[in-house]
């Protein structure tokens, strides 16, 4: 009974104040909207990201040649440091805890011919273990450099899949011959689609990947571009790093010290600090979210305040009646949480139904596929109800200390 | 059961104080019947809130069945309120969008009591007023001796020793505000001690005794009567 006549209060309240209260609660709609949204889409945004994140490849260190920036061994600074398809052996030799590594050649401005398309490209000569390391999937009916084409160097190509869509359109590539630099070529595979954060030589879908023995036998470089390796274990990282510094700084007359000599380029430590700037990301736009909510809840207080003062005469009865401060207290407050609540579930109403239809609708564009889908993590469902219930206590706990501060005398005295 | 000493009571509305009550020295025993009457602005209300707990006195000490007010805290006078005091006004002071049967329960909720023994006591207090058939009853839909005699349910559904009553007839007329005596009458019988404020003569002649204010002050009614 005593909770029917708090619902009934607040009914009376509602029909009342009903432009008021509507207009608050739509503030509340609006705020828990925002916040799930923006958190759901900042959700969505770092899983498509962290996705493009390992569109390069996961776990994998970058490796170049540099010059020598301190004397070694009675050498002076500014020795160029180059590295040769052997050292890839080497180093696995030398460091065991290196799981798989791969050299690459790099020529750009390489004209590409299929038909009368022709473009200017960038061709990469790389080992099979690319595939794996840096994430060059074949789509369906295709396949990936493989010993066999390193070994009898085969010109056979596999392309990025925008490049193969510049050449071919909508038709399909594996099996039919592209001309590179006047050289004919076998299309052995096309890249599954993927999205690319970290990049170096350009994105992976644009170019032409052909076996490094081949590209060595086309252009005779004698350096390889760079040299691509995944350790064993992610964890152990750096001590592979130092292991690799010492090894190759043995061979090579450097210092291990020297960052110059040697670049190592590590994803991991760029996926880490990646992580970060996304998580800060999420805080700056639920932060956004709760001073929407936070507005929307001054408007709540607002209403109470009302309420308060238009009660006073009966919060002057039911105290001559004996009501003490908390039961004063208790309905205001229950009355501030039922707006808050009601405007939150319908908030996250929304929410789930955005969501839903934004997960039906088929997004092609690339901003989409950046973008991600928005996702409502237990996370944010979590935030979300904490923040709507601090919300909902503070905008209702000062207009009720103010109605348990009522003078009973003073609001019986007149009519 | 009341026991007042040099009860001084100040109003301060901004630069002005208004002594309401200027030294009250006053004993009421129990089951005592007793009218307060004097000229408006004496006094009267101020003092019934006193009794009542309803407000504390500025100066002076009160004792309300032995114990000693000015010590306790809010919510143990909000306690006495609800258990040892009824309160009955001059406007009924009625919750509006509350029935009948509601407004009666409103000290049974204060004071805890569960529901079903809630409902019963409530509806058992209305046939005792004589409204059990008005339970479901808006204010809005009653006379005001109807009102008034709600108001008096209420006032009693806590089975409080005392019952305050301020002008509860000035808004009636003459015939129910007879009715509305007859009950004070009655429960001054049944071992409540009652004071009534009251303008009307024929109404304090049936008391056991008239205490008379003015200015603050009793003049006349404070032997025992
Ligand atoms: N809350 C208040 N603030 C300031 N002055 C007050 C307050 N309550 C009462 N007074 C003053 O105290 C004096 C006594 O008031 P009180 O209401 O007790 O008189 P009363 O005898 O009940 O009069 P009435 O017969 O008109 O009801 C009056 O002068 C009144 O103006
Ligand atoms: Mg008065």
């Amino acid at each position: 009974m005593k909770g029917l006549l708090i619902f009934r209060l607040f009914l009376r309240d509602l029909k009342k104040q009903r432009k008021r209260i509507t207009l608050t609660l739509m503030a509340i709609v609006w705020g828990t909207i925002s916040i799930v949204m923006l958190l759901a889409f900042g959700e969505g945004l770092k899983r498509s990201l962290n996705k493009a994140q390992h569109g390069l490849g996961k776990d994998i260190v970058v490796m170049w040649g540099g010059q020598t920036s301190i004397p070694f061994q009675g050498m002076g600074k500014g020795r160029r440091i180059r590295f040769v398809d052997e050292d890839v052996e080497f180093l696995k030799k030398k460091v065991p805890e290196i799981e798989a590594a791969g050299a690459e050649y790099n020529r750009w401005g390489v004209s590409i011919t299929y038909k009368k398309n022709t473009v200017s490209e960038r061709v990469n000569g790389v080992y099979p273990s690319y595939e794996e390391m840096r994430a060059h999937y074949p789509q369906r009916g295709g396949r990936f450099i493989n010993r066999l084409d390193m070994e009898y160097k085969r010109r056979v190509v596999f392309l990025g899949h925008k490049l193969k869509d510049r050449l071919f359109g909508n038709e399909d590539a594996v099996g039919k011959t592209i001309i590179l630099n006047d050289v004919p070529f076998t299309v052995i595979g096309v890249m599954t689609e993927k999205m690319q954060m970290g990049m170096y030589n350009g994105p992976d879908w644009d170019k032409a990947t052909i076996p490094a023995t081949t590209f060595k036998t086309i252009w005779g470089y004698k350096y390889v571009q760079n040299i691509v390796y995944q350790p064993r274990d992610a964890a152990q990282i750096e001590e592979v790093k130092k292991k690799v510094s010492k090894v190759m700084g043995a061979k090579y007359k450097f210092d291990p010290e020297d960052k110059e000599a040697l670049w190592l380029w590590d994803v991991i430590e760029g996926q880490k600090t990646f992580n970060k700037v996304l998580v800060g990301f999420q805080i700056f736009l639920g932060v956004i979210g709760g001073m929407t909510l936070l507005i929307a809840g001054v408007g709540v207080a607002n209403i109470m305040y009302v309420a308060v003062k238009e009660r006073t005469r009966e919060i002057g009865i039911k105290m001559a009646m004996g009501a003490k401060r908390l039961h004063i207290m208790t309905q205001f407050l229950l009355e501030s949480l039922i707006i808050t609540i009601l405007g939150g579930v319908l908030g996250v109403f929304f929410c789930v139904v955005i969501v839903k239809i934004w997960a039906a609708i088929p997004l092609e564009a690339d901003w989409a596929q950046w973008l991600g889908k928005p996702v409502i993590s237990l996370e944010i469902a979590v935030t979300t109800s904490l923040i709507l219930g601090i919300i909902g206590m503070l905008s209702g706990i000062f207009p009720s200390r103010k109605a348990a501060s009522v003078d009973p005398v003073e609001s019986l005295r007149y009519e | 059961m009341i026991d007042m000493r040099k009860i001084r009571k100040v109003y301060s509305t901004g630069r002005i104080e208004v002594e309401a009550l200027r030294g009250i020295d006053l004993i009421i025993g129990e089951n005592e019947f007793v009218a307060v009457m004097g000229p408006s602005g004496s006094g009267k209300s101020t003092l019934m809130n006193l009794i009542g707990c309803l407000d504390t006195p500025s100066s002076g000490e009160y004792f309300l069945e032995g114990q000693k007010v000015e010590s306790l805290s809010p919510n143990e006078l909000a306690e006495i309120r609800n258990k040892k005091v009824g309160f009955v006004f001059q406007n009924f002071n009625l919750l509006p969008y509350a029935t009948a049967f509601e407004n009666v329960e409103v000290p049974l909720i204060f004071g805890g009591v569960a529901s079903r023994k809630r409902r019963k006591r409530a509806m058992e207090f209305l046939d005792r007023v004589g409204l059990g058939d008005r339970a479901d009853h808006k204010p809005a839909e009653l006379s005001g001796g109807e009102m008034q005699r709600v108001a008096i349910a209420r006032a009693l559904v806590n089975q409080p020793r005392l019952v305050l009553a301020d002008e509860p007839t000035g808004n009636l007329d003459t015939g129910s505000g007879k009715e509305i005596i007859n009950l004070f009458e009655e429960l001054g019988k049944q071992g409540h001690t009652v004071v009534v404020i009251t303008h009307d003569h024929g109404i304090a002649e049936r008391t056991h005794r008239i205490i008379k204010l003015r200015d603050g002050m009793i003049v006349d009614g404070n032997g025992s009567g």
